[in-house]
């Protein structure tokens, strides 16, 4: 059984199709993240799985049971907003109460459950304060401290951690782990940062117009890119993309006066395509002196970017630039020549025409 | 360097002249305003200060040495309306009980359907919106008519219900659209957490947009309580003699002719009709300022 099932779902407001006939199957316990860029459509699948949005076609199972049709309250679900949404009238302690107090719950309960969630997230001396009074983290804390008090099965994130300084974001990131950790409760959580998909995601959806382009662990995403998209969307520094052909017979793909030598690559068959794509990660690429021919790609340094413990230098190879992570005492001086050694059991080729990984 | 002397060492704020044009012009504008509005208010008040005698022998912007009430208790008590004198306090009460019920209910009307059509989207609710918007544009001298009709068919012709039905029905068009922009302005994701916390639709009106709308409350609140105080026309067709309202019965003072004209009794009664929205702006014009700026702006 299922945690989470959507099936067929699709959403339209008036004529505009937001979501299109979208499946997705959601593990016990899983922490799935929807990632993609602003306006693809992840809150709406969220709101459509809360029930403050009338899918106008598909169903929604949670937990086995049929709930398209259910309100927001009976589907055992809590919900945090990016913008916290307290009740800017009430304590922190009314507003993780106001739910639990709607559905009638007596009195203890009531404080017994809010007593273990302001423990969880450590929000006990704030408990008699207004959110007008709390910070950002504090707010969100709380936020996620009235979710917690419904004991529900799934937890539905909005970009929880958008609104908070850096410093903060990666703090909660982590408390969210923890957390989930801890409760083992699913939680499917939407953002566009792909850090934060990345660290906290035991499958990440990358989202775009509606669609689920992929859906699998971090690392596949990463390294094993489903199509351009997913491939431009996933990483930073993003991935170099060279045009250029395989020939051979899939053997090597060329571009310019650089042949290289696809004997290693992990994919399907790669065939003669006269329009293919590589794709090179930064962090994917050294720097030789010497050329290596059919494994290296000349270039001529540029500028160098240092990033602390790295540094990200810009190159052009064939009249393209490109990107090569280094350690930052390898930096190299402007002007030089270099060699880029390509390592092709993690390089991505894709079809030029249909965009989509060999 | 250009405007500072060489011995000021440029540090922190920088000072301004006092007097700038803009300033100039601002303060010339107010004080024209407020000439314009407390000159007439300060004859009034000397006026009605002053005896029969005084006013017909002295000038009338100079305030009088010997002071009196006994224009206000006669305006208040038994000024006389033509048939009776009984002074603008029978006036005073019939407004009280018109302004009382026809505000509650305008705005409980008014805030819950506004609170409908910004939250509760339902099918033609757009269209429902637009006509709303339409009909406050509309001059209510064309239904005075047909509601006369209504009235009476209802029987109510010439009562205080019929005048509180009238001043609520006028007052709907404007406050829910004061309202729906006002609960339109909230956070959606508020009402959303609302929703998920199971929370219905009174329930968040209630507990949850109802303690944020202070302001548009207290506005709605000004808004009704001096339009129907300051209202002559349906308090003459709908409210029937008995129950005329405050200003009604001043017109009536002041133009029954029984002798000489007693000035400062009139004075006096103007400023007591005058004196419940005057009051009401007193207090509440911060609050007024912030909910017209809070809910009036957006769309
Ligand atoms: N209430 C609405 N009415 C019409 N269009 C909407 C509404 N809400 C969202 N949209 C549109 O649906 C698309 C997806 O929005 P959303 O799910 O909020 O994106 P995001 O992935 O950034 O969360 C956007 O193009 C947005 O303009
Ligand atoms: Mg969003």
């Amino acid at each position: 059984m299922h945690s989470v099932s959507v099936k067929n779902l699709t959403l339209k407001f008036g004529s505009a199709e937001v979501l299109k006939n979208l499946n997705l199957d959601v593990e016990e316990g899983e922490f799935i993240v929807l990632l993609g860029p602003s306006g693809c459509g992840k809150s709406t699948l969220l709101n459509c799985l809360a029930g403050l949005l009338e899918l106008s076609e598909g169903q929604i199972h949670i937990k086995g049971k049929n709930v398209t049709w259910a309100e927001p309250s009976e589907r055992g679900i809590g919900m945090v907003f990016q913008s916290y949404a307290l009740y800017p009238q009430m304590t922190v302690r009314g507003n993780m109460s106001f739910g639990l107090k709607i559905a009638g719950l007596p009195k203890a309960e009531i404080a017994k459950r809010v007593e273990r969630a302001s423990e969880i997230l450590q929000i006990g001396p704030l408990l008699d304060r207004k959110p007008g009074a709390l910070s950002g983290g504090q707010r969100q804390r709380v936020a996620i401290g009235r979710a917690l008090v419904r004991e529900v099965d799934v937890f539905l994130f909005d970009e929880p951690l958008s609104n908070l300084d850096a410093k903060l974001r990666s703090e909660l990131r982590v408390e969210l782990k923890r957390l989930h950790n801890r409760l083992k409760n699913t939680m499917i959580y939407v953002t566009h940062d792909q850090i934060e998909a990345l660290t906290l995601a035991d499958r990440i959806a990358i989202m775009r117009g509606g669609i689920i382009q992929q859906l699998d662990a971090p690392q596949t995403i990463y390294n094993r890119p489903a199509n351009l998209f997913v491939a431009g969307f996933i990483g930073s520094p993003a991935m170099n993309f060279i045009k250029g052909a395989t020939v051979d017979g899939g053997k090597r793909f060329t571009f310019g006066d650089v042949s290289l030598d696809l004997a290693g690559y992990e994919g399907g068959a790669i065939l003669d395509r006269p329009k293919a794509i590589i794709g090179l990660r930064p962090e994917h690429l050294t720097m030789v002196d010497a050329a290596i021919p059919g494994h290296t790609i000349p270039a001529v340094v540029e500028i160098d970017e240092p990033m602390g413990a790295d540094s990200l230098v810009w190159l052009l190879a064939e009249g393209r630039q490109m990107s090569v992570r280094v350690p930052v005492e390898h930096r190299p001086a402007p002007g030089k020549l270099v060699h880029l050694r390509v390592d092709i059991a993690k390089a991505s080729l894709f079809d030029e025409t249909n965009e989509l990984r060999i | 360097m250009s405007n500072t002397s060489p011995s000021v060492v440029p540090s922190g704020a920088k000072p301004k002249p006092f007097i700038t044009p803009q300033r100039v012009l601002v303060y010339t504008v107010l004080t024209i305003c407020a000439v314009f509005f407390l000159f007439p208010l300060y004859i009034m008040i000397i006026t009605s200060l002053k005896n029969i005698q005084e006013i017909q022998s002295g000038n009338i912007f100079i305030p009088t040495m010997t002071p009196t009430l006994d224009a206000w208790e006669k305006a208040w008590n038994s000024a006389c309306t033509g048939l009776y004198c009984e002074g603008v306090k029978v006036g005073f009460w019939n407004s009280i009980k018109i302004t009382v019920p026809s505000t509650i209910v305008s705005i409980i009307v008014a805030s819950l359907t506004g609170y409908s059509m910004a939250n509760w989207p339902f099918k033609f609710s757009e269209v429902f919106f637009t006509i709303l918007l339409l009909s406050s544009f509309i001059p209510y001298v064309v239904m005075i008519y047909p509601l006369v009709i209504i009235t009476r068919e209802l029987g109510i012709y010439s009562t205080l219900p019929a005048v509180v039905l009238v001043h609520t029905i006028f007052g709907l068009p404007l406050l829910t659209l004061l309202f729906r922009n006002y609960f339109a302005s909230l956070p959606q994701e508020l009402f959303k957490a609302a929703r998920v916390d199971g929370a219905g639709y009174w329930q968040i009106f209630f507990q949850v947009f109802a303690p944020m709308s202070v302001p548009i409350f207290t506005v709605a609140v000004i808004l009704q309580v001096t339009g129907i105080w300051n209202d002559f026309l349906f308090g003459v067709i709908y409210a029937g003699p008995t129950n005329y309202p405050m200003t009604v019965q001043l017109n009536n003072i002041v133009n029954s002719a029984q002798g000489g004209k007693a000035y400062n009794v009139d004075m006096a009664a103007t400023i007591l009709t005058g004196l419940v929205p005057l009051a009401i702006y007193f207090f509440s014009g911060k609050y007024f300022v912030r909910g017209i700026a809070a809910g009036a702006v957006k769309g």
